[in-house]
């Protein structure tokens, strides 16, 4: 909804083979983004924030159910993981869980297989500079207006009897936009799904989701088209296990970020417009202004969280030391362009920031990263993901402490909820209802099988209502069963299950490739460690063999987790 | 003229015509002797983003207006500009297909409209438009999903319908809402096959929880939906889709909707149980360069006002049956912002379609733009709550009786002196 432009407007997907894409540059190098760290933030300085009213449960609702160690073994598939793979299952209580959530927590300590690294090494696009791929961007927008010029006169304005040659020019920009978008779905989709699918690190790849979501960005507005693919590689991934303070650095000033929620255009007012973007026109006649949708996110959605005590005030002010950030015109990541900052003194909740240029922006992340409503906000949006839709209150609440303890140590916060009661108790386990994309990339994962083409899988997302980078509020998707349990996105499951699972079939669906050899048992030890319930597994047995994998993938037992 | 007194209401939102409840009855049967209720409809648009609402129903007649919006105001012209209404406000000219209706008195729009939450987030705002609680976070169920369990059953999968993939909160609930897919044609899938039906069917009946309940209610939709868009014979003469197709000159249309409104009339008339629809549409979230006559709300405006034109050409006799909301979760500043947008307020004009509208009129207490007369110097106040209309919607055009009505919007006392002061 953070568009301006067409919302309407959806990501026509191509067929077609992948492009050639060229090998590249090793990963960028992560820019000092919080070089200087503000001193004069203390935790004591901060006000304390009503409690957030997001609804925990007070508790169990029943007595504690330890699980079994075979349990605990599919918990940590089930939640560290998109799904097990045939095999897992044994591999993991062999090694024994809790070494496999340390390795898990420690991704560089675990070997990547190749060809990840092959399909990551070949997505050109997601390694670039943020500003070449602007610059390369408005180029093309402005080649594009020019050609439209010289069919359509000076002004580049339509007539109406000039619709004939507009067709003829928009079938040129048509041309030229599938091209792109083909980029996009070959280097930035794929990628993201061969990771998901395939990624020995599992965790990093599951908490890019979380972080991703979390952050929020989508593909269809405007620049974003060009920069998601840069935005999850350089600014969310490095640090999905990392600490908050970066993560919420790097998102800030990635360029990605500053476009979509606007940041780019946020200026003192009547400061002068010398941002890359605007055109010469612009320039010339446009004075900045205050932009205050950035600011506001960055409070309810990335920080302090929509009860977390902030007021309009706090909003205008926060946009005020965000004045000035704005897209680049080389390297990585934003630049701060002092001319167009407000040059007053700020107070935000009650804590004040004299006037310092840039160095305003990073005591105000600083102050909102150690704030106790974001260590709440981010506990528990945390425990939501990895625990259930209303999360236990008190594990919440020791999270929330470590993470203020840790100064905002991702892997200590995971660590704490992973090692507690509630995490291996059993009315916890298979409690929470798989997103289109869990859905999809677990029965991937447990089947073996691998599509042909990508193409099938973006459809079945869209149609699901999780098209890939497409959340348009910057809220990101939804992680609870409320969100996803649909009746008719649920018959699209089954279908979806019964082509994949009827893929090795004579006949069968050719859009995935056969199982690579998996037995139907093989693939069934994924699913809750091979225990369905005796219906399902009823109907599955007296059901022909070439089916059986279809019913299990389309199962009950398989859209929960 | 720079303030408004309250305008009167009237028939819109009084009461007085809703006989009494008899009580242990269903209310429905005996509301009060007019048409058969069980054949009142009702849809639900909601623009999502927060719609600009002061430049949907501009107050060009206050001397503010074009002063606090420098480069987006709206004009009047000799053609394309700003369509005046009552000589103090003035519709967009891209809601020109709806004219016919305001002059028809079957449209109506009130102003400054809002929730008595102040939040100015989308996703709060949403949220409790959908809810129909403000402020209150643990509503779990939608307003329309309440709405539907009031309604007296018809025993038909497809009584209310959702458009779109997912169901969205304000269909959220007990009640069974069935989705139907945008631009949905026929879909046959591996479950279209019997025995692949069969199978699943017995796996997943007597599950005896929400996913059971949610396969269940999906087999039974799909199959009624189907037979619906099945038949043939389109309510629509082949002029019309000729027509739209020279418009759109083949090229892919700018919005991926636009056939909404047919959709939707195709879905009333084919099946006289349908009575609930919802759909939604995004992009109303102007916060740079939104344009005036043109530009990008314009954009927005132009194929949801010809949707909705074509949805009540395409509901024909049922239109004086229907009751058409459309709705926005907040309103925008009254000031053009530094980008040539405008940034997130409260208060926001709803617009108001349907045989039983006493329409022609723009209601609502409007104060003026002066910056006393605004919420916190910078918004539209919301001076009419938006479930005083949404009751006055459901109570006088489709005799929803008081006591259901209780049930929609808990803890909403429906005040009429709201609309009739």
């Amino acid at each position: 909804m953070k568009q301006e432009s067409a919302v309407f407007l959806t990501v026509q997907l191509l067929f077609g083979p992948a492009l050639l894409s060229t090998w590249l540059m090793g990963p960028p190098a992560n820019p000092a983004l919080a070089a200087s760290r503000s001193k004069h933030v203390s935790t004591a300085s901060v006000k304390t924030a009503k409690p957030s009213s997001n609804m925990a449960s007070l508790g169990p609702v029943s007595a504690p159910k330890p699980m079994t160690s075979d349990q605990k073994v599919v918990q940590v598939l089930n939640r560290l993981t998109f799904g097990a793979k045939p095999g897992d299952f044994e591999r993991v209580k062999a090694m024994g869980v809790k070494a496999y959530i340390a390795s898990q927590l420690n991704p560089s300590s675990i070997a990547e297989n190749p060809a990840v690294e092959a399909q990551v090494a070949s997505a050109e696009i997601i390694h670039r500079k943020s500003a070449d791929l602007i610059k390369e961007f408005r180029l093309s927008i402005a080649q594009n207006n020019a050609a439209r010029k010289a069919v359509n006169g000076k002004d580049g304005k339509e007539d109406a009897n000039q619709v004939e040659k507009n067709t003829l020019a928009s079938k040129e920009e048509q041309a030229m936009k599938q091209k792109h978008i083909k980029v996009v779905a070959d280097q930035i989709f794929k990628t993201r799904l061969v990771r998901a699918l395939d990624s020995e690190r599992q965790l990093q790849e599951v908490m890019v989701d979380f972080w991703y979501n979390h952050f929020n960005i989508s593909i269809n507005k405007g620049l974003d088209h060009v920069l998601i693919g840069v935005y999850e590689e350089q600014a969310i991934r490095p640090n999905a296990l990392g600490r908050f303070r970066d993560i919420l650095g790097a998102t800030c000033y990635h360029p990605a970020m500053l476009f979509y929620l606007d940041n780019w255009q946020n200026a003192a007012p009547g400061t002068l417009m010398v941002v890359p973007g605007g055109n010469t026109k612009d320039k010339a006649k446009k004075k900045g202004g205050l932009n205050e949708n950035y600011a506001r996110e960055l409070m309810e959605l990335h920080t302090l969280g929509v009860d977390g005590g902030y007021t309009q005030k706090d909003v205008i002010e926060l946009a005020r030391v965000l004045t000035g950030l704005s897209l680049p015109y080389r390297g990585y990541w934003g630049q701060f362009y002092a001319v167009r900052h407000d040059q007053g003194e700020k107070v935000i909740l009650g804590h004040k920031i004299a006037a310092k240029g840039a160095g305003e922006i990073e005591e105000a992340l600083d102050f909102l990263a150690r704030h106790p409503s974001t260590a709440h906000h981010i506990s528990y949006a945390l425990a939501q993901y990895f625990v259930a839709d209303e999360p236990p209150k008190a594990l919440v609440d020791r999270m929330a402490k470590r993470f203020s303890e840790s100064d905002g140590d991702i892997k200590a916060v995971l660590t704490t909820m992973l090692e507690s009661r509630e995490f291996f108790d059993g009315q916890y386990q298979n409690n929470k209802y798989k997103s289109p994309f869990r859905y999809a990339m677990s029965a991937l994962r447990a089947s073996g099988s691998r599509p042909e083409h990508y193409e099938p899988i973006y459809s079945f997302l869209k149609l699901q209502g999780q098209p890939l980078y497409a959340c348009l509020t910057p809220d990101g998707y939804k992680n609870t069963k409320e969100a996803w349990l649909n009746s008719d996105a649920l018959l699209k499951r089954i279908n979806f299950a019964t082509a994949l699972g009827s893929a090795g079939n004579t006949g069968g669906n050719r859009a995935f490739s056969q199982a690579s050899g998996q037995s139907y048992d093989q693939v069934l030890s994924t699913v809750n460690g091979g225990q369905l319930s005796s219906r399902t597994s009823a109907v599955i047995a007296k059901s022909p063999e070439p089916f059986k994998l279809a019913l299990l993938l389309g199962s009950p037992e398989f859209m929960s987790y | 003229m720079n303030r408004r007194e309250f305008l009167q209401l009237a028939a819109l939102a009084s009461f007085s015509s809703l006989s009494l409840t008899l009580p242990g009855s269903r209310g429905w049967a005996y509301s009060n002797g007019k048409d058969d209720d069980s054949t009142k409809k009702l849809i639900v648009i909601l623009l999502r983003g927060g719609m600009d609402g002061l430049n949907v129903i501009a107050p060009y007649g206050d001397s503010q207006y074009q002063i606090i919006r420098p480069t987006i105001a709206l004009h009047k012209s000799a053609s394309g500009g700003l369509i005046d209404l009552d000589s103090y406000f003035g519709m967009h000219p891209a809601l020109m297909p709806l004219y016919p209706l305001f002059q028809e008195k079957s449209l109506a729009f009130v102003h400054a409209c809002g929730s008595p939450d102040p939040t100015r987030s989308h996703f709060d705002a949403q949220d409790y438009m959908e809810s129909g609680v403000p402020g209150k976070k643990s509503a779990s169920t939608g307003w329309l999903n309440r709405l539907v369990a009031q309604l007296p059953s018809k025993h038909s999968p497809v009584q209310a319908i959702a458009i779109g993939s997912v169901l969205p909160r304000i269909c959220a609930g007990p009640a069974a809402v069935a989705t139907v897919a945008a631009n949905s044609k026929i879909s046959k899938g591996a479950l279209d096959r019997p025995r692949v039906e069969s199978a699943f069917s017995e796996m997943y009946s007597g599950l005896n929880n929400d996913i059971g309940a949610s396969f269940a209610e999906g087999m039974a939709a799909h199959k009624t939906v189907n037979q619906i868009m099945a038949s043939p014979q389109d309510i629509y003469s082949d002029g019309d889709a000729k027509e739209q197709m020279i418009a759109n000159r083949g090229a892919v249309s700018p919005n991926a909707y636009p056939s909404f409104g047919k959709q939707l009339a195709t879905l009333f008339r084919k099946d006289a149980s349908v009575q609930v629809a919802f759909v939604d549409f995004g992009g109303w979230d102007t916060h740079i360069r939104q344009g005036a006559e043109q530009g990008a709300l314009a954009g927005h405006l132009s194929p949801l006002a010809n949707g909705l034109a074509d949805l009540v050409k395409g509901l024909g006799p049922l239109y004086k049956d229907t009751s058409i909301v459309v709705m926005s979760e907040f309103g925008r500043t009254a000031h053009e912002n530094g980008n040539g947008g405008t940034d997130h307020g409260h208060g926001n004009v709803m617009w108001l379609l349907g045989g039983g509208v006493n329409g022609g009129k723009v209601y609502g207490r409007f104060g003026g733009l002066k910056a006393n007369d605004l919420y916190e110097d910078r918004d539209l106040p919301a001076t009419t709550d938006f479930r005083s209309v949404l009751t006055a919607v459901l109570g006088e055009q489709m005799h929803v009786p008081k006591s259901a009505l209780a049930q929609v919007f808990p803890g909403f006392q429906a005040n009429g002196n709201v609309f009739t002061s």
